[in-house]
């Protein structure tokens, strides 16, 4: 089943980068939604899968049971869930803003950073 | 979204969803849950309130602005790390209380300060982005 | 001691400065007099106990894990460049006091020349080969700051260009002069390198690197276009740096090296060429020249080729010859260059053309051109004739190499007596010319400087034990490595020499009698050429500009899909390559053994990626979104994550309404579409870095897994850490340093997006600027219908 899972983090990958190369903005965040999820599969399967039994020891038991999955790639997955929408968030609110100030949702059509026809470098002392 | 059922139900699912929220917090520790889920709750029970009433009216129930819950949260998680001062131990170690309240035993820890920490930051971070989104949607 | 008081001193002097400037005006100068005369003292004071190849060390510790010291080390040779850069610097800030005299940035200007003092000193007591490189460097940069002085002007902020990338190429050079050294000889300090180190095969690299940085410095053909543009500087930086000390670092560091790397043929020819060439180059260019400045320039230039020509020679006569003649250069030099500023203050012009008859009122001026013209023309029984007698006897023999050498050497040094006679003669004699101001006598501080070195010069043609004993013969002893014989100081009417000598001064009077004609045929010649050294570097600097522009512009294209696209193949390659080039593509048919439930959870997966690709509108691919989220959700709940699971959940229902909330505001067409090209081309690069990456994890799984960490958590969260999550013990204690950085990186990510809508807000309220576009009224009504 670590392959099936594996296969299906690429497949993530793939339609994550897909939509990250488009150039409307609303595309490229779906993928960046998209490609959170792919990562966090991805480690989840690196640290191999368990069926079902969670990583908690239960009742008296000082560690969890024989077979349980592996708690360490769930604390790192975790964290990144949280973290990736924080800045899923920002991103989103800074796409929204680009398009009040630019009126454009096309990244072709944002050029104020690296402006279409930049100035000649000064060509004096 | 605005209909009078919506409305009606809503402030009444915003006060389960937080009990909720606080009880799968406290449960953390030992069973699924913890600060980030904890949290993340409580933010859409948060969400949910402002779309039926208005973030305005959310607002004035917080009583303190939503990113101050996060930036409380931030505090206290570092505090509780910090009280490994005294003992001489290295920041953010753990430390245990126990406290008998009658018969019942209560644990108190350092990390479950740090868990309650977490899940303020969580809950005020996202409370503070749904509902200045919500504003926006009000504004015009 | 003596070290503190060259270096420390002049660089806690140089910080002090501006201070001091502000406090007490055009004293500060004086002050700065009193600290390089202190340096000279405490020099002095040392000289007696150094002579043949006696030497002082100090040494302090520098970086000590990497055995590095800053050491220095006083010889012979160290001693008389250092007496020279304490002793003429002292006059020279006397002179600076009163020639910037009410100028707005004087206190900056004492204290560059402080500080370049300070560098120059390390440069030449500096034993360490980075400490030698450090001062160096500084010198360069000092130079810079000084030259730029008047920035107002583009053709000072030019030449200080100019001078700062000319001579920090030779920095460079120097830098890694020092590290070959340092491999060859196996420690920093140049002391410690044993003997010569002509038998390695690094031999001609080093020779070509130490040369490169010499070359620069002292502005050998072909980088000698720097030193004449670097007369836009102040007068009293042209007299110091640019005459008398920061130029002679390349000559000081070939007399450095030549006990390591001399006596070769390789060192000896290229030095022999180069000087020669310049010196040529220098004689030819001062005749063109009419600004008394650009004339003294350009003999410079000569002078220089001529030191290294000389030290190319490196017989004990020639360096005997080429010590004598870097004590009367720097004299005379100096003075004669603090007597073209006093020339310019006292009659408003430094053109030569136009000055005549300052004989009357400006006769102490006159009395010290006449001394330092005499010392560079060679007049017996000044320093400068001996030196020239010197490197006459040095190349009297029957080699046709020495003679070609010896005409080189009589023509300069004709060409360079020639100028002497128009620098010292010409603005004195004659009918008094009409000048800007009426001409006045320099004030005293002014007189001080060019009167003191011209005397000194004369004086020390009768002090011999000063000038061979404790001047030039410790240093030649050092230079060759052995207890030189005493140069003979002494007239003899009938020597080869002295006749050379009377060549020469036949040269330079023919020379002086046709200088104007020979000037307008050279300036003529010039101008038919139409191409110099100084327009080659203009092309070059400007072309590695526009090279850079060239780049900037191909790889900052401003297309971000283009970057996105370079960082996904990029992506694909580096997981990729390795697993081909290293081994370890994996190669075992993967066995699928999902259950029936976990297959439809993949399914709906699938269904809501492809949905969200495939979408038309984006409001159904933000459904298709939620679909895939929650499908996700589920896998997490059956491999047994359940906290992942229910946060998972939250995150996705969160993120569309989030989502929805946004996508309703934005007034843009339902639809859009991707041309034809850009879809096979994006797919293309989609499905390369996809499946590099399922590759990747492929060769992962067929691994074997290290459990360590997991184990050590699993056994430890309920007994030590007391709790039964282990995922949350993790959390919140084993990693909780982590935790604590990742809510604070949430929380600022909320912050910033708190900032952005109000910063929308304010930019809605604001009436629209004029030059933009004002903002189109979104029709809300209209969408969220």
């Amino acid at each position: 089943m670590d392959y099936a899972i594996a296969a299906l983090s690429g497949v993530f990958f793939v339609a994550a980068i897909y939509l990250l190369l488009a150039r409307s903005l609303i595309r490229m965040l779906l993928g960046l939604a998209l490609i959170g999820n792919a990562v966090n599969l991805l480690i989840l399967v690196a640290g191999r899968l368990t069926r079902v039994v969670p990583p908690i020891a239960l009742g008296h038991a000082d560690t969890p049971a024989a077979g349980a999955a592996n708690p360490l790639p769930q604390a790192l997955i975790l964290t990144a869930i949280v973290i990736g929408f924080a800045m899923f968030c920002f991103l989103l609110v800074l796409a929204y803003r680009a398009y009040q100030s630019l009126e454009a949702d096309d990244t072709d059509r944002m050029r104020v950073a690296e402006p279409r026809h930049r100035p000649k470098p000064p060509m004096s002392y | 979204m605005n209909t009078l059922i919506f409305r009606t139900v809503a402030p009444l699912l915003t006060v389960v969803m937080l009990v909720f929220s606080v009880f799968v917090l406290l449960r953390g520790h030992n069973e699924p849950g913890g600060g980030f889920i904890g949290g993340l709750i409580a933010a859409a029970a948060i969400a949910i309130y402002g779309i039926a009433s208005g973030p305005m009216a959310v607002r004035r129930a917080m009583r303190a602005p939503p990113l101050s819950f996060a930036g409380a949260g931030v505090l206290l998680a570092a505090l509780a790390g910090l009280l490994s001062l005294p003992f001489d131990v290295p920041f953010l170690t753990g430390l245990w209380a126990n406290i008998d309240i009658d018969d019942t035993k209560v644990a108190i820890s350092t990390p479950m300060v740090f868990d309650i920490g977490v899940y303020f930051v969580v809950f005020g971070t996202i409370s503070a982005i749904a509902l200045g989104l919500e504003d926006e949607e009000g504004e015009d | 001691m003596t070290v503190a008081a060259c270096i420390v001193l002049p660089f806690v002097t140089a910080a002090l400065l501006p201070l001091l400037h502000r406090l007490l005006g055009d004293y500060a100068g004086w002050i700065a007099a009193l600290v390089a005369a202190t340096g000279f003292v405490a020099l002095l004071a040392v000289a007696p106990g150094i002579h043949g190849s006696e030497s002082m060390a100090v040494a302090m510790p520098w970086v000590p894990s990497w055995g590095i010291e800053l050491s220095f080390l006083i010889d012979g040779l160290s001693l008389t460049f250092a007496l020279a850069i304490s002793g003429i610097g002292a006059l020279i800030f006397l002179y600076a006091s009163r020639y910037l005299h009410g100028h707005h940035h004087q206190g900056r200007f004492l204290a560059f020349l402080m500080a370049f003092m300070g560098a120059m000193q390390g440069v030449v007591l500096a034993d360490s080969l980075l400490a030698l490189y450090l001062f160096w460097e500084l010198t360069s940069v000092t130079s810079f700051l000084l030259i730029g002085f008047d920035h107002t002007r583009p053709a000072a902020r030019r030449a200080a260009v100019q001078a700062l990338v000319v001579t920090g190429l030779g920095g460079l050079a120097l830098l890694a002069a020092g590290v070959v050294m340092h491999q060859l000889g196996g420690q920093w300090e140049l002391s410690g390198v044993a003997g010569p180190l002509a038998d390695s095969a690094l031999y001609p690299l080093l020779v070509g690197l130490v040369l490169l940085a010499a070359f620069t410095k002292s502005a050998q053909v072909p980088f000698h276009f720097w030193l004449p543009n670097a007369m836009e500087a102040p007068t009293p930086v042209s007299a110091y740096l640019h005459s008398a000390t920061m130029v002679q670092a390349g000559v000081y560091l070939v007399l450095r090296m030549t006990p390591h790397l001399g006596g070769e043929p390789l060192w000896n020819t290229t030095l022999m060429l180069f000087g020669g060439a310049t010196l040529l180059w220098g004689a030819v260019a001062a005749i063109k020249q009419t600004d008394l400045k650009q004339l003294l320039a350009q003999t410079t230039l000569a002078s220089l080729g001529l030191l290294m020509l000389l030290a190319g020679i490196g017989t004990e006569l020639a360096i005997t010859g080429a010590m004598l003649y870097f004590v009367a250069h720097a004299l005379y030099k100096a003075g004669l260059f603090l007597v073209a500023g006093a020339i310019d203050h006292g009659a408003g012009t430094r053109d030569v053309t136009v000055l005549g008859g300052l004989r009357d009122p400006m006769t102490l001026t006159f009395i010290a051109a006449l001394l330092g013209g005499a010392a560079m023309l060679g007049l017996p029984p000044l320093a400068g004739f001996f030196a020239k007698e010197e490197m006459y006897a040095a190349l009297v023999s029957a080699s046709w190499g020495d003679a070609l050498a010896l005409a080189v050497l009589v023509a300069g040094n004709g060409v360079l007596g020639a100028v002497a006679l128009v620098v010292a003669l010409k603005p004195f004699l004659g009918q008094l010319q009409p000048t800007p101001i009426a001409p006045h006598e320099a004030p005293p501080t002014m007189l001080a400087g060019p009167l003191l070195l011209g005397l000194t010069g004369a004086a020390l043609a009768f002090a011999p034990d000063v000038l061979l004993g404790i001047l030039v013969a410790p240093a030649t002893a050092v230079i060759l490595g052995e207890a030189a014989h005493a140069p003979y100081l002494s007239l003899n009417f009938l020597s080869p020499a002295f006749l050379l000598s009377l060549l020469t001064w036949a040269v330079a009077a023919l020379v002086w009698h046709r200088f104007d004609a020979l000037r307008v045929r050279l300036v003529e010649f010039d101008r038919r050429l139409g191409w110099s050294f100084d327009k080659g570097f203009d092309a070059l600097y400007f072309g590695l500009v526009n090279l850079a522009d060239q780049v900037t512009r191909l790889l900052h294209h401003g297309r971000l899909e283009f970057y996105l696209l370079v960082a996904f193949v990029g992506l694909g390659l580096a997981a990729l390559v390795p697993l081909l080039v290293m081994g370890g593509m994996p190669g075992r048919w993967p066995e699928v053994d999902l259950t029936f439930y976990e297959w439809g959870v993949v399914l709906i997966a699938l269904i809501g990626l492809l949905t969200v690709v495939a979408a038309r509108t984006r409001l159904f691919a933000i459904l298709a979104l939620g679909v895939q989220g929650v499908a996700v959700a589920t896998l997490f709940l059956l491999f047994g994550a359940p906290d992942l699971s229910f946060t998972q959940f939250m995150v996705e229902i969160l993120s569309v309404v989030i989502l929805a909330l946004v996508m309703t505001r934005l007034n843009l067409e339902p639809t859009d579409k991707r041309p034809l090209e850009d879809w096979a081309r994006d797919g293309a690069v989609a499905l390369f870095a996809g499946s590099a990456v399922t590759m990747l994890l492929f060769a992962v799984l067929e691994g074997s897994l290290d459990p360590r960490l997991s184990d050590f958590f699993n056994a430890y969260s309920a007994p030590v850490a007391h709790g039964h999550n282990v995922v949350n013990v993790i959390l919140v204690d084993f990693r909780g340093l982590d935790t604590l950085g990742e809510i604070s990186v949430v929380m600022t990510a909320g912050i910033a997006v708190l900032a952005l809508i109000r910063g929308a807000r304010r930019l809605r309220s604001a009436p629209p600027a004029a030059d933009k576009p004002a903002p189109r009224r979104r029709t809300r009504k209209g969408a969220s219908a």
